[in-house]
């Protein structure tokens, strides 16, 4: 694989489709759109199967420099790799969970969808950090434009909502872009990872960078555009949304904050853990009481994301596998039960919970899809939610007993809102003629549960397939952080032990 | 191919094609395949067993797969057999193939088949993953796995609220303890570097005496570890405090009741302690908690049992108690005598469960006992077989001839917790005896009420809808007449039966109360020497703590404490022969002189309410306050919404010349690239 630019290739079979959908006649719209994200599933495949596990720590890295030191600059380590591989994944399922449900505009809706693609992969694939910075902020223009074109009633004010949040902190993160480039003298993300940076000016380049991650992620208390945002956009664009875009932020604080400040990262830990902790109690208790099933799931996400912050924060293996594996699983978990949603929403056209009721009797195809996906939110071992949940929360219990016990009663509240969520949804009896009549998944809404649950169970069995590709540059990071790791509050102190001759006596009965 | 293999995922391979096949499939193929699937797992296992019992065969561990490798933390998938496991083996197999078996008669009626026998098999499958777990984490898969084919079950008949609600209870609940579980596996990962349970294990008594600091205050290492496991189990297994599940998991159907919620799922927590056996003798803090809670769950349960009215729900408050027995066995080292008791408790309760479901068929799904009496003569072969899981769970035996099954581990369980000597053992062996009484009366009493007496059945709605179809009336012209006992049918049957007919149940239901029964009679007799007798220790070869001076010691008590439970299951039966038979207005007089410990009890101690108030209101309350104030009122208000009037109010004039935000942003990084640009350019 030497030489080919696959990653250019990948950025630009979406763009070029979506510049195609714009002058292509309406209805053929989706089926070229279809046809561009599954080549680029391919493709994303095929960067997969040609990555070298244990090899160099950057791959297909292509490099063309522009104008003034600004250059197109592209590689990717396991961790993008992993979310790139997400993308191509959960791309295809956003154009099928459109096919029927958007009847206005489909050619300029299908190239919105293809370039956001496109900057989606640029973002993890950048090696410069202007060329990051742009596909960062970018990729919010065409989400903003499904949500404010294509979304509920309320669309406007979700996306204006959405629009002011990221506003704010993008222009600090891009003061900071500037100092950085400044005192360091490149542009190259690698060199600047692992550039040491005065402490003192950590403190304020981290604030920076956090202030437009913090949204991203959404971190409490800054989540409330994402309820809004989600409820509002068109399903597609709730999956892709809760699938890849809440992955920035934490892709963010993993690639810059994290191996650029680490120092700074240590000291304010503490905050990080304070807002993760409050975010695991507060939106997981605003879900329980919501009657919108969008919004509920979307104050579940929130919930979801501070267990990656807590875990990210841990300064261990651990923690930041587990994180990477909550944010992969998160994005195919939230991504189907949004698609869940979208499902009943299309037969129904409506978001209150207390319209559904029985759909076990009338959808039991459906119903094990959701129960399943239902499952995997709340962490059930075996499926994906689980290995990611456990790994970030054992990180964090090694870092502070308070916050791992605070975070995870996540797993109390997170059983109570899902299932009391799939009770009122799939239980019960059918006390709505129109819901009882639904019918159960067609060919369609098949093809895309299948992959999904499939995926979600392999992670949940097998994770190794997604550790191992990471594992290097979450060792690499590890050491990066370890002079700058906190110390747990667990501090053991080795005791006597027991005398021999008593174990010896406790065990006599093998004798 | 090692047979543990086929023991594991054969019922996994069962559930997957009976609850995908579904309709499809149709309902005698699900049924055979689930059922058939069982009988293999259960003829395999015992061989298993059998060789642990002869002493020759050793522990093995047949790997699977990898699961996770993460920095220094790695675990797989791995089947452990040891003499533990085989115990658990035998148990599991033989009551769920039972189980299968007995619910092809129970369900018969049930239009859903095959997503109830793929239920049942998956959680087969799920608890063998339970007990082969050859480290913490594969536990608490099974754990979990178990909690949702629980949760699945309760909720089988999901078009029922009150079958919802205790699904979902029993889920929510059980993660309480899950947390605690959780918790534990990080801590003990953090002390001893590996999740691997033999390496714990042989870790464990270095800790003794080591301090961890745990939110923010220092403790004893192993304490902390094991109070948290422990936490865990006490949420499986039902014990005060996160008890509240249990009884109404009884929502669930009859069978479920006997496998998941009797013999199998609710033992898995003496099962973890027991595993774990080494860990907690580091802790004599950690064992006295476990003592202390296994003893007021003992009692708690048996007084609530009592006053119940409903049969399964006796049935249900007697297993908790029993339980509790369990865990104070456990917490006063005597870990044969509770894993004895679990092997015994698992077919006498399942024998009894399915003889309550054996009567429920009859009775026309009512399963109040007050509309209950005289049955005895009608299903004789449900009342023999309720007898001998009756006499198993109240002891009856004579020391050193023969006893029913329950004669042997009660009783082994009691000399133990006396033998131990602390005030803390003899706490449980005075609770564990009363308690004893009272297991003797409700279980008497549930006899007497269903089977003896005359019968009371005219007041039971379900038996006046059934008698009222079997008598062949219009029933669309009395479709929704709820007065139809002034009918003149009825004036014909005035002897309390309201012209009602039970019949005894099909083959497929006898058999394994049969079987069971068995069991009940003989599970003590045969097996005490080879669980809780000298020599032992070649039986459990280390798979849990066996102290050879715990033995000598329940063996050197006194008279009166080896005669004491007879004693009180004696009495037990006496007061309940007199209270539901020789005078049966006994009991209403009793309730009037103690109304407030009659309600007390009937309230199940008030837990239900006290959680309600404690926990689920204000968790509402706060939900609401949280979205409604602090989201919309506060974040919302002073947040976007402040910044767009603040924007608003200020720049009028110069939002005129954009006509839309995107443009706004779109120029705001243009500046920003602009600015990006020169500022290179000017280096």
């Amino acid at each position: 694989m030497n030489g080919f630019p696959i990653l250019s290739l990948m950025l630009l079979v979406p763009l070029v489709a979506a510049v195609a959908c714009l002058v292509v006649p309406r209805e053929q719209a989706r089926s070229l759109a279809l046809i561009a994200t599954l080549v680029d599933f391919m493709l994303g495949m095929f960067l997969w199967a040609n990555y070298d596990i244990g090899g160099a720590q950057w791959q297909f890295t292509e490099s063309a420099a522009l104008f003034a030191g600004f250059s197109w600059k592209l590689g990717i380590d396991g961790i993008a790799l992993m979310l790139i591989a997400l993308t191509v994944f959960l791309m295809p399922v956003c154009i099928g969970a459109s096919w029927l449900s958007i009847d206005k505009r489909q050619g300029e809706y299908y190239a919105a969808f293809l370039l956001m693609e496109t900057l989606m992969i640029g973002v993890f694939a950048a090696q410069d950090l202007f060329l990051f910075y742009i596909m960062f902020e970018a990729g919010l223009i065409p989400m903003y434009l499904i949500i404010g074109v294509w979304g509920g009633a309320d669309r406007i004010y979700a996306s204006y909502k959405f629009f002011l949040y990221t506003l704010l902190g993008s222009v600090l993160m891009l003061i900071a872009m500037f100092w950085m480039v400044n005192e360091a003298g490149t542009t190259d993300i690698p060199t600047l990872m692992a550039y040491n940076f005065p402490a003192g000016a950590q403190t304020w380049l981290w604030l920076a960078f956090f202030a437009s991650f913090a949204v991203k992620m959404p971190m409490w208390p800054v989540h409330t555009w994402l309820p809004d945002a989600h409820v509002q956009a068109p399903t597609g664009g709730s999956v892709i949304l809760a699938g890849v875009l809440l992955k920035m932020g934490g892709y963010g604080f993993i690639r810059f904050s994290l191996p650029m400040f680490p120092e700074a990262s240590a000291q304010f830990a503490p905050l990080i853990f304070g807002l993760s902790m409050a975010a695991v109690v507060i939106t997981s208790l605003i879900a329980l009481v919501q009657t919108d099933m969008k919004k509920l799931i979307a104050y579940s996400s929130v919930a979801h994301m501070a267990i990656v912050t807590v875990g990210l924060f841990a300064f261990n293996i651990q923690g930041l596998e587990g994180s990477m594996i909550v944010m992969l699983s998160h994005g195919l978990v939230a991504g189907a039960l949004f698609l869940c949603v979208g499902v009943i929403y299309d037969r129904l056209h409506t978001r209150e919970i207390s319209r559904y009721g029985g759909l076990a009797i009338n959808m039991p195809r459906y119903s094990i899809f959701f129960l399943l996906f239902t499952m995997a939110s709340i962490g059930l071992p075996g499926t994906s939610g689980f290995v990611g949940e456990f790994l970030s929360l054992l990180g964090i219990y090694e870092m502070s007993s308070w916050v791992a016990l605070v975070c995870t009663t996540g797993i109390i509240l997170g059983a109570a809102y899902m299932l009391y969520l799939y009770w009122r949804v799939a239980y019960g009896v059918q006390k709505n003629a129109d819901a009882a009549t639904m019918l159960d998944l067609d060919k369609r809404e098949w093809a895309m549960m299948v992959p999904l649950a499939a995926v979600v169970l392999w992670m949940g069995v097998y994770p190794e397939s997604f550790l191992a590709p990471m594992r290097a540059d979450i060792a690499a990071l590890d050491a990066r952080l370890s002079h700058a790791k906190p110390h747990g509050d667990a501090d053991v102190k080795a005791g006597t032990g027991k005398p021999a001759a008593e174990e010896h006596s406790a065990h006599g009965g093998a004798h | 191919m090692s047979s543990i293999l086929i023991i594991v995922f054969l019922p996994l391979l069962a559930a997957i094609v009976a609850g995908l096949g579904n309709k499809q499939l149709g309902a005698v193929p699900a049924k055979v395949i689930t059922t058939g699937a069982l009988f293999i797992s259960c003829a395999l296992s015992w061989p298993i067993f059998i060789g642990f019992l002869g002493g020759h065969a050793e522990a093995s561990v047949t790997p699977v797969m990898d699961w996770v490798k993460s920095g220094n933390l790695n675990f797989a998938w791995a089947l452990r057999v040891d003499t533990l496991t085989a115990v658990m083996l035998v148990v599991i197999t033989s009551v769920s193939a039972l189980v299968h078996l007995y619910s092809w008669g129970y369900m018969s009626e049930e239009p859903d088949q095959p997503r109830f026998f793929a239920y049942l098999s998956l959680f087969t499958f799920a608890m063998l993953m339970l007990v082969t777990a050859d480290n913490l984490v594969q536990m608490f898969f099974g754990w979990e796995g178990v909690g949702l084919a629980s949760y699945l079950l309760i909720g089988f008949w999901f078009k029922k609220p009150s079958a919802n609600a205790a699904a979902m209870k029993a889920f929510v609940v059980n993660r309480v303890g899950d947390l605690g579980f959780m918790m534990g596996i990080f801590g003990t990962f953090l002390v001893f570097g590996t999740v691997s349970i033999p390496a714990i294990l042989e870790a464990a008594p270095g800790m003794a005496g080591s301090t961890i600091g745990f939110l923010g205050g220092r403790f004893d290492t192993m304490t902390v570890l094991c109070i948290l496991l422990f936490i865990g189990a006490m949420g499986k297994s039902a014990q005060l405090g996160l008890h509240t599940w249990l009884p109404d998991a009884m929502e669930g159907p009859t069978p479920v009741s006997a496998l998941i919620h009797a013999a199998t799922m609710v033992t898995a927590g003496v099962f973890m302690v027991c595993r774990l056996s080494p860990m907690f003798e580091v802790s004599p803090t950690a064992l006295a908690m476990v003592t202390f809670v296994g003893a007021m769950t003992c009692i708690f349960a048996a007084t609530v049992g009592t006053t119940q009215t409903d049969i399964k729900r006796v049935i249900a408050y007697s297993t908790c108690s029993q339980l509790g027995y369990m865990f104070f066995a456990a917490g006063v080292g005597a870990y044969g005598a509770s894993m004895f008791h679990l092997f015994t408790h698992a077919f006498f309760k399942a024998l009894l469960f399915l003889g309550a479901g054996s009567v429920i068929h009859a009775m026309h799904h009512e399963q109040d006992m007050r509309y209950y009496g005289g049955l005895r003569k009608k299903i004789p072969l449900t009342y023999w077989a309720m007898m001998m899981g009756t006499l198993a769970i109240t002891g009856v035996g004579i020391v050193d001839v023969f006893g029913f099954a329950g004669f042997y581990s009660k009783d082994a369980i009691l000399e133990a917790a006396y033998a131990k000597g602390t005030e803390l053992g003899h706490f449980a062996f005075f609770l564990g005896i009363f308690a004893a009484l009272l297991t003797s009366f409700y279980s008497w009493r549930l006899i007497f009420l269903t089977f003896f007496g005359k019968p009371r059945w005219e007041q039971s709605e379900h038996i006046q809808h059934a008698a009222h179809d079997a008598h062949g009336h219009d029933d669309h012209a009395h479709a929704d007449a709820h007065g139809h006992d002034d009918h003149g049918h009825h004036d014909a049957h005035n002897d309390g039966t309201a012209g009602y007919h039970p019949h005894e149940s099909p083959l497929n239901m006898l058999i394994p109360l049969g079987v069971l029964s068995l069991g009940a009679v003989l599970a003590g007799f045969v097996f005490h020497h080879a669980f809780i007798s000298e020599g032992t220790g070649h039986f459990w070869k280390g798979s849990l703590v066996f102290a050879e001076h715990t033995l000598h010691a329940m063996h050197a008590v006194p008279t009166w404490v080896k005669w004491a439970p007879f004693a009180v299951m004696a009495t037990g039966l006496l007061i309940a022969w007199y209270a539901y038979i020789k005078n049966t207005k006994f009991p209403a007089a009793f309730v009037d002189q103690f109304g407030f410990l009659y309600k007390f009890l009937l309230n199940k101690w008030y837990f239900d309410e006290l959680y309600r108030a404690v926990f689920i209101v204000p968790a509402m309350w706060l939900g609401r306050m949280f979205w409604k104030v602090m989201d919309q009122g506060v974040i919302d208000r002073f947040g976007p919404n402040g910044a767009a009037w603040v924007v608003a109010q200020g720049s009028r004039a110069a939002a005129k010349l954009q006509s839309g935000y995107l443009y706004s942003y779109a120029l705001v990084m243009l500046v920003g690239l602009v600015g990006a640009i020169s500022w290179v350019i000017a280096q």
